[in-house]
């Protein structure tokens, strides 16, 4: 298998005023075509900013991140934009969903940016695979936490993507609803063959990627695979 | 709590007391103003007029009854004014000036300005006259130089630079020359017929014994058809007449305000919006809603007032302007002062204001829900009917209507100017409410995904709307009102020159010059285009009604003036084009000496004197009494240059009684137009010649000044508009932030995210503009019918440019405020924003 994600020597420091804070230090690390993967670590770690890195939402201080084989840090923030349109999807914590836009346009959004055709009809397919088929013209105002983080699943993989990156996927969410965002995640990450890379608190989740990445103080400490 | 809470909010709370500011700063320079013009009158007052008592009269005064004037007081002057035209030999200019032969030592109080300042005493004593200063300078004549005033030359000996009571635009219009009394004869200019006005200066010392004496004598001045007034009548003029200037910018600055006002109401709006996540929580930990209420309402009191007294302190020092911008207009020097009641009443209204206006967004405080802050899926209450709305609402309208009527003083004006605002309001709101509808029903789906997203941003959940159409759309209204209005006013003076309608009239051409003249114009090219015999007369009796009758009977509904003015009146067998027979029959001749003689009345003269067909009047013919019947009535365009008339005689009446002529001439040539004049006031210096070349220059000069005048007054209502244009924005840019940011994270591209936020603002902007102009016409049209009574056609210009201008602000505003969204990486933003 090759490799969809390549990160080596990467730095992030953010500067303010005078002080300098070191947020990522040295990180290294390769994930294959395919494999789901869970950064965890105690808060302030830097999971999150790894993970913004890697999706290509901020640029790195120094060090480098090929996504798809692609040296994000050769980009412009539009190229980085384009990569992420066409290549990643994303979940996070608190769903964010355009308030403004209905379900079934929230999901029809990156393919629409995209300009393609039958994005409603795909959009309304996805969200009833997500169990949704009834609530696409709810605003996400009117939806459950629930049901806006499978309405943000939804429009993760509207553009068919090839890496998924979740951010604390289940943090608000109670346990029965988590276990099915996390099952849905799950099976569609292995119907798409779609890469997972997720930051998460939960051990328990963690263990059921194929390998996890621990980070403490901005280092990465520990990666083991999980043996299923 | 309050204070804390808004620590992270002040920059934006400040953006909306940045429009109070404005309005406020522009009410308290112009009370301020007007509370120094006031003083300044009531210090100034016998300067203006320059003597305790003006006895004036337009017909001369025989030899005894000047025994009984000079018998009045001990000391008094005497001056006779009249128009005429004058000329420079050296530089061979011609011009129609207001000639003043004094005698005596008038001014009393305040000065005859002159350069050099000792002319003003020193020219009664030659063959010396005092020239308008401006005059001078357009004449290119100087001190020494010579005019020729009727048959008589003058040496200029001083620059006239100020005369009591005149303003900087009156002697625009009319410049005066100072000749000496005593040479006022050998000028060959009083003549029978001559329109001549006799003023008599008088000097008590004490301006009581002026108000006796007015008291004990009134009666017979009446009688001897004199006018009179005092120090204090000037005092009131004067003041009537800037209490209308003031109360009109008033008016502006109070939509100023009021714009500013719109603005408090949809930041706070917005503002508060913002603030129910954290209304949820409090309401959570125990606050009640009204102490919810209260937190925010100190908050918007807090900066309400910071923003008054900021506007005051800026309108303090702003009104230190004012007198230079309008000096043209004041007939004195002004100081200006400090006005502390005006200071205080803008910090007052101003609070009063902030509150009134943020009190119905503030009120939906109260209902916030407290589960709002555990429950993600919290849908927006739909307000509820609260009674407290409609009050403050309420509230809203009267306070509106009660500062109007203060302002201008007049109820019904007063209750329009509401309904007016209100009409325009609702217009707008229904607009929004519309456009809301028709973009969600005729979507366009077909439409790129860009344009689809900009447009559809108008009807989704926390659309702006309307808050944008109706603040941006209520400002465009305003300024373009002003525009249109002015236009109106230019309009109405320039009809009358344009085409080939004539030009220039020549008055007091005596019945043995006038072959003469005819001849002479028609000798230099010119066309006759009218002749007309001018008779003048006073009324007597109408329908047997005298002035005494309307003295002794109050109750008759007749003006007194229609007996004291003397009238000037044609006789002719035909109409003219610019009159038609509105009532009765036209008869253009009497036959023979012993049938009645039926005149034709205009119509509006007619209204005021309650006149109907058939009605008899008696005129008194310079000596002959003549009984006449009113037979038709006309409607006259008295926007024609045309010698028009109030009353026209038939022909075989008048045309034996003293007269004169007027000639009505047109050339588009300049120089020959010069020369003409030349010819005129070399050979027949008693003719007076109106160049409406010159008038049309010098009243758009006049024009240019007021509007600036009024346009420096909108810049206020402009700015204030502008900055809720801004703030509007501004805020709203925390409602889209999300919104970009995801749509960034999603893989849009900048010119992506550009073109939605274009679309938007392009779409509110071109439709709040569009929606002022359109209320701008309609306010227009009714301004042009109801108050200038002029016609109305709009030009199309400044509206295209209004309308443009304000639509690209909106989006240029709109768009650099999602510049610092799509330059920084998303994950920046989007850590700071959730």
């Amino acid at each position: 298998m090759s490799a969809i994600l390549e990160v080596s020597q990467l730095t992030k420091q953010y500067n303010s005023g005078s002080r300098s804070l070191q947020v990522l230090q040295d990180i290294n690390f390769t994930v294959e075509k395919g494999a789901s993967c869970s950064i965890v670590g105690p808060s302030g770690s830097g999971k999150t900013t790894l993970l913004g890195l890697c999706a290509g939402l901020d640029a790195p201080s120094s060090g480098e991140i090929a996504l798809n084989r692609i040296k994000l840090s050769a980009l412009t923030e539009d190229e980085r934009a384009q990569v992420r349109n066409q290549f990643v999807g994303f979940v996070f914590q608190n769903f964010q969903l355009i308030p403004t836009l209905t379900a079934l346009e929230n999901v029809m959004v990156p393919m629409e940016l995209r300009g393609e055709k039958g994005a409603g009809k795909i959009a309304r397919e996805l969200l009833e695979r997500v169990g949704l088929g009834d609530r696409v013209t709810h605003y996400p105002s009117q939806l459950s936490g629930g049901e806006q983080q499978r309405v943000s699943i939804a429009r993760a993989f509207s553009n068919r993507p090839k890496i998924l990156f979740a951010d604390e996927p289940t943090g608000n969410l109670d346990e029965e609803t988590s276990e099915k965002i996390e099952q849905l995640l799950f099976e569609l990450n292995h119907e798409q063959g779609t890469t997972l890379i997720m930051v998460t608190h939960d051990l328990e989740l963690a263990r059921k990627t194929d390998r996890i990445i621990r980070l403490k103080g901005g280092k990465l400490v520990e990666e083991e695979l999980v043996v299923s | 709590m309050a204070w804390r809470d808004s620590r992270r909010s002040r920059s934006r709370l400040f953006l909306f007391t940045s429009s109070i500011i404005l309005g406020i700063s522009a009410l308290v320079a112009i009370n301020s103003f007007r509370d120094s013009l006031f003083d300044e009158i009531n210090n100034q007052a016998k300067g203006l007029l320059g003597a305790d008592l003006v006895i004036e009269s337009n017909k001369p005064v025989p030899t005894e009854r000047l025994y009984y004037l000079d018998s009045l007081g001990s000391e008094w002057s005497r001056e006779s004014a009249f128009a005429s035209m004058i000329y420079f030999p050296r530089t061979d200019g011609t011009r129609l000036v207001q000639v003043r032969a004094l005698e005596g030592n008038f001014p009393y109080y305040g000065e005859i300005e002159t350069l050099p300042a000792e002319a003003a005493r020193k020219f009664q004593m030659g063959k010396t006259a005092l020239v308008d200063q401006t005059l001078m300078l357009q004449y290119d004549v100087d001190v020494g130089d010579e005019v020729k005033v009727g048959e008589m030359s003058f040496e200029i000996v001083g620059k006239l630079q100020q005369v009591p009571g005149q303003s900087g635009i009156t002697a625009t219009v009319a410049p005066v020359v100072y000749i000496p009394f005593r040479y006022l004869e050998q000028t060959g200019l009083v003549q029978r017929g001559s329109r001549i006005n006799y003023n008599f200066y008088y000097k008590f010392g004490d301006e009581a014994q002026a108000t006796r004496l007015v008291e004990s004598e009134k009666e017979k001045w009446d009688t001897m058809g004199f006018d009179w007034e005092t120090i204090e009548d000037r005092k009131k003029s004067t003041g009537e007449a800037f209490g209308n200037l003031t109360n009109f910018l008033n008016l502006v600055a109070f939509v100023a305000l009021l714009l500013g006002c719109v603005g408090v109401a949809s930041a706070v709006h917005i503002y508060i919006k913002e603030k129910l996540s954290i209304v949820s929580v409090l309401r959570c930990l125990g606050v009640k809603g009204w102490q919810a209420f209260k937190i925010y309402l100190f908050q918007i009191s807090v900066m309400g007032f910071i923003g008054s007294v900021i506007g005051a302190v800026l309108g303090s020092l702003l009104q230190g302007y004012l007198p230079e911008l309008m000096k043209d207009f004041i007939p004195m020097t002004l100081d200006v002062g400090f006005s502390w009641s005006s200071v205080a009443e803008g910090i007052v209204l101003g609070t009063v204001i902030s509150v009134l206006f943020a009190l119905i967004p503030l009120l939906t405080i109260r209902h916030v829900s407290p589960l709002r802050a555990i429950r993600a899926s919290f849908e927006e209450q739909v307000a509820s009917r609260d009674k407290l709305v409609w009050l403050v609402g309420g509230l809203v309208m009267l306070f509106v209507f009660g500062f109007a009527w203060i302002q201008i003083k007049k109820p019904l004006d007063a209750l329009f100017f509401t309904i007016g605002l209100v009409f325009a309001f609702a217009v707008l709101v229904g607009l929004s409410k519309l456009v809301m509808v028709m973009v969600r029903k005729y979507f366009p789906t077909e439409w790129s995904y860009v344009w689809r997203q900009g447009l559809a941003n108008l009807y989704r959940p926390q659309n702006q709307t309307l808050i944008l159409i109706t603040s941006i759309g209520l400002g465009t209204a305003l300024i373009t009102t002003l525009y249109l209005v002015q236009d109106i006013l230019v309009d109405k003076v320039s009809i009358s020159g344009s085409g080939d309608r004539p030009n220039m009239v020549l008055f007091d051409i005596q019945t043995d010059q006038k072959e003469e003249i005819s001849q002479l114009t028609l000798d230099y090219d010119m066309p006759v285009i009218q002749e007309v015999p001018i008779v003048t007369m006073r009324l007597l009796e109408v329908e047997g009604t005298t002035l005494a009758d309307l003295k002794a009977d109050t109750t008759i509904d007749m003006p007194k003036w229609a007996f004291n003015r003397e009238y000037r009146v044609t006789y002719r067998d035909d109409l003219i084009d610019s009159e038609e027979i509105f009532d009765g029959t036209w008869h253009g001749e009497t036959e023979s000496s012993g049938d009645s003689i039926l005149v034709s009345i205009s119509k509006g003269y007619a209204e005021n004197l309650n006149l109907k067909i058939g009605d008899e009047m008696i005129f008194n013919v310079q000596g002959a009494v003549i009984k006449t019947y009113v037979s038709s009535f006309r409607n006259i365009d008295w926007n024609r240059v045309q010698t028009n008339f109030l009353v026209v005689f038939p022909t075989g009446v008048l045309e034996q009684a003293p007269q004169f002529h007027v000639l009505v001439t047109r050339t588009d040539n300049k120089e020959l137009s010069a020369r003409y004049q030349q010819a005129i006031v070399r050979s027949y210096p008693n003719i007076s010649i109106v160049d409406l070349e010159l008038i049309l220059k010098t009243l758009d000069d006049i024009l240019g000044k007021v509007a600036f005048v009024i346009r420096f007054m909108a810049l206020f209502s402009i700015v204030t508009g502008l900055l809720v244009l801004i703030g509007s924005v501004i805020i709203s840019k925390f409602q889209r932030v999300q919104e970009s940011v995801l749509l960034r994270t999603l893989g849009a591209v900048k010119k992506q995210v550009f073109q939605i936020t274009a679309m938007e603002y392009l779409i509110l902007g071109a439709l709040a503009s569009l929606a002022g102009v359109l209320l701008s016409l309609v306010g227009s049209w009714l301004l042009a019918v109801f108050t200038f009574e002029a016609p109305f056609v709009p030009t199309v210009l400044p509206m295209v440019i209004t309308f443009s201008i304000i639509t690209l602000l909106t989006m240029i505003i709109g768009l650099s405020n999602s510049r610092g969204i799509v330059s920084k990486p998303p994950l920046e933003i989007l850590r700071n924003e959730t």
